[in-house]
């Protein structure tokens, strides 16, 4: 009983990603640049180090983060 | 390019530094505004906030601003708690950007003052992770004695409520703050034109943050350069030891020789 379809959580919003999608190919999916983002799953920090080897699993909750203009 | 006096730099976390502004990135019309105003105002640091990426966006700051030339500076803009504002400056240290940071905990949605009591709470556990903690804080000077002597690099007392444009609400307490505090005092928020910015200066603060006062002027780029004029002014007052007050007059031209 395979359920083939995985839905995360990204940035608030449910996102239906691939089996074995990564960090890593999830950015480049999304056309962000690695140097310019921090991500957390599930509350913790994951290291740049290891975006290529951070198997998405179902109902992750995933916050990728960049710097803004601010005050 | 830089008018900023060599001869009077200010030492921030072991870092001296010449312009005694710092200014913050946000609500500018667009990039192309916010690097003219950096550029008149002559800043060396320069506030960012953390925020979740925007897929539509085409560009980011990282793209544009020079990181020669401005040390970004990440502040916990929208943190309402100490946990929120730990949270984002862990993940700014992720992003390699977090020599420096700006911490500010906030209380109140309506007049953004910040919460002292999580802004201690805070404070006290980045400075154990090695942060180099800027805080931002209201006007007192029992915070402001009680966040230097925890180990902040500074402390960062409000002029006035964040984007109020109200100037330097009691200066009687910047001025004790500057008395008792052996870290630079800069006073963030609340600055509404160029001479709010010079009376900090003329309180012996040791520089400015502003943010609104430059972006919601008619004309930023203008104003980034009177902040900077009224900040150099300020602090040229200051160490030229102003006169003292009386309470009556007293005659600028000699009384002897008058005809009669």
């Amino acid at each position: 009983m395979m359920d083939s379809s995985h839905t995360i959580q990204l940035n608030g919003a449910a996102l239906t990603i691939d089996p074995g999608e990564t960090i890593a190919s999830l950015l480049q999916k999304l056309a962000l640049d690695p140097r310019q983002v921090a991500v957390e799953r599930n509350r913790e920090i994951v290291p740049r180090a290891h975006y290529g080897e951070t198997r998405l699993e179902r109902a992750d909750a995933i916050e990728i983060v960049t710097f803004v203009g601010g005050g | 390019m830089n008018e900023n006096d060599p001869a009077d730099p200010w030492v921030l976390a072991g870092r001296p530094l010449h312009s005694r502004l710092i200014v913050g990135t946000g609500k500018y019309r667009d990039a192309a505004e916010t690097k003219a105003c950096l550029q008149a105002s002559g800043a060396e640091i320069v506030t960012v906030a953390l925020r979740r990426v925007d897929l539509q966006a085409k560009d980011n700051l990282l793209d544009w601003i020079d990181r020669d030339r401005y040390t970004l500076l990440p502040n916990t803009a929208g943190c309402y708690t100490a946990d929120e504002a730990i949270r984002t400056l862990r993940l700014a240290r992720e992003l390699g950007i977090a020599q420096m940071v700006k911490l500010e905990v906030i209380g109140d949605p309506k007049t953004l003052l910040p919460d002292n009591e999580q802004t201690l709470e805070a404070a006290r556990i980045l400075l154990d992770e090695g942060f180099v903690v800027l805080p931002y804080c209201t006007d007192d000077p029992i915070v402001c004695r009680k966040l230097e002597a925890m180990g902040c690099a500074a402390v960062m007392p409000l002029a006035a409520p964040i984007g109020s444009g109200l100037g330097i609400r009691n200066p009687h307490n910047i001025r004790l703050i500057v008395e008792q505090a052996k870290v630079p005092v800069i006073v963030d928020a609340g600055v509404g034109t160029a001479s709010d910015a010079t009376v900090a200066m003329e309180l012996g603060c040791h520089a400015v943050l502003m943010n609104t006062a430059i972006a919601h002027a008619k004309h930023p780029v203008h104003m980034a350069e009177a902040m900077r004029l009224g900040i150099v002014a300020g602090r040229k007052a200051f160490l030229a030891g102003r006169m003292p007050t009386r309470m009556y007059a007293q005659a600028s031209s000699p009384s002897h020789g008058l005809i009669e």
